[in-house]
């Protein structure tokens, strides 16, 4: 099958393996507090219903930034398994996430905008290592795409366990798990946190959660590409690290900014600029 | 089943309630009732928000912000008053800062008795609350 098939493919397959994994979380979050928790595809019962919810539009710009959120959001997931260069995905999704910021910001509520602040802060202290991330892992397959990498001999977990502890790490702002949901945070949390979608309602808010279920998707594939030797590897992978992350979530109270945004960078340098570091001097 | 019946977001919030019947809306979210089972997310917000769940009874202080929550929940929506002071102003009716009941302010669907109203009694209130719900939005659809 042709790569860009692989990346259309992801566009369909990616929000229903979002939308169930939400639906598996909220799920096990519930057993965790010895509750039952919600049917599986409840996350699509709420999407469905926020499509037929009126939608209250504070501002012309708000929807067409969210669908901006959404579509880059697609985009670079189908980017980046439908074989363009993985660097490049990285800004993509990074596009992605500034609409959602700009999206929150442009509204005058100051919650909105203290979501939007500190969704800018997450990113600050994301982003840099979504780049490396990438870097190093086509750096040491020798490959730039995600076929490249999947088909190259050298196990990537294996050269880069480092950075794939750090992806743990960082994952956790991007699955907007405790204690680094500082932007925005699942019920029943009831704090300023969940500013970033204060003033969205209906279908608006409905965007913000499908984007959420393509990113969850893109975060699947990126782990895929540190099992790069088995897929269902991976996706086994994927499934232990995200049941850490709702062990994690479950069991830690929110962060202050400043140490999401001071420990995020601390572990990008040591494990992953270590990481890399000590491949440098090895190969020498 | 609709979409509204599966997906119920509710806004909860206290008037001049004793917070009685505040505590045992709470107790639903908890593993005993567990009413996340059924959908129902206890949202903090009036723009996620599809039910407008009210304890306690209006005060002169109060009527503007039940007013303005109420005109941030986008349609459909409902509102449930819980326990005997939200239906009717309750053991406070008398008092002079008191106006009443929450359809003094606003439109009341549902009037959940009690004081406090029992856990069982507030979720057949969103339960009916839900079935309101459905009704309107196929009026307005």
């Amino acid at each position: 099958m042709s790569p860009i098939l692989y990346g259309l493919l992801f566009l369909v397959v990616a929000p229903i393996f979002g939308g169930l994994l939400a639906g598996a979380d909220r799920i096990v979050s519930a057993r965790m507090q010895g509750r039952v928790g919600p049917p599986l595809l409840q996350p699509f019962y709420d999407v469905g219903k926020l499509f037929q919810k009126e939608a209250r539009h504070v501002n012309p710009v708000v929807e067409p930034l969210l669908l901006g959120h959404v579509g880059f959001m697609a985009a670079a997931g189908a980017m980046a398994v439908g074989g363009t260069d993985l660097i490049f995905t990285a800004f993509v999704f990074a596009l992605a996430a500034l609409c959602l910021v700009l999206a929150a910001g442009s509204v005058n509520s100051p919650y909105s905008f203290a979501g939007a602040e500190r969704e800018l802060i997450v990113l600050l202290a994301s982003e840099p290592f979504f780049i490396l991330m990438l870097a190093a892992i086509c750096k040491v397959t020798g490959a730039s795409t995600y076929a490249g990498v999947l088909a190259s001999p050298e196990l990537v977990a294996l050269q880069l366990p480092g950075v794939l502890l750090a992806f743990l790490f960082v994952a956790t702002i991007k699955l907007r798990k405790s204690p680094f949901d500082i932007s925005t945070s699942h019920h029943p949390h009831q704090e300023l946190v969940s500013g970033l979608t204060s003033d969205m309602s209906g279908r608006l808010l409905a965007y913000v959660e499908l984007a959420h279920w393509y990113e969850s998707a893109l975060l699947c594939a990126f782990v895929v590409l540190f099992f790069n030797w088995s897929v269902p590897l991976g996706l086994l992978a994927f499934a232990i690290a995200y049941g850490l992350e709702v062990l994690v979530d479950n069991s830690t109270s929110r962060a202050k900014w400043q140490l999401v945004l001071r420990s995020t960078w601390a572990v990008t340098l040591l494990f992953t600029g270590g990481n890399v570091l000590a491949l440098f001097l090895l190969a020498r | 089943m609709s979409l509204f019946a599966r997906s119920p977001w509710i806004l909860h919030y206290d008037g001049s309630s004793c917070n009685g019947c505040d505590i045992e809306v709470l107790a639903c979210l908890t593993p005993l009732y567990d009413v996340e089972r059924f959908g129902v997310v206890n949202t903090g917000n009036p723009k996620h928000a599809d039910i407008l769940l009210v304890t306690g009874s209006v005060n002169e202080r109060n009527i503007e912000i039940i007013e303005n929550l109420y005109r941030q929940m986008p349609s459909p929506k409902v509102v449930v008053a819980v326990g005997a002071c939200a239906c009717s102003g309750g053991i406070f009716a008398r008092a002079y800062n008191i106006q009443g009941g929450i359809d003094k302010v606003i439109p009341v669907d549902v009037y959940v008795p009690g004081c406090a109203a029992r856990p069982e009694s507030i979720i057949d209130g969103v339960v009916q609350g839900i079935a309101a719900l459905e009704h309107k939005r196929r009026r307005t659809a």
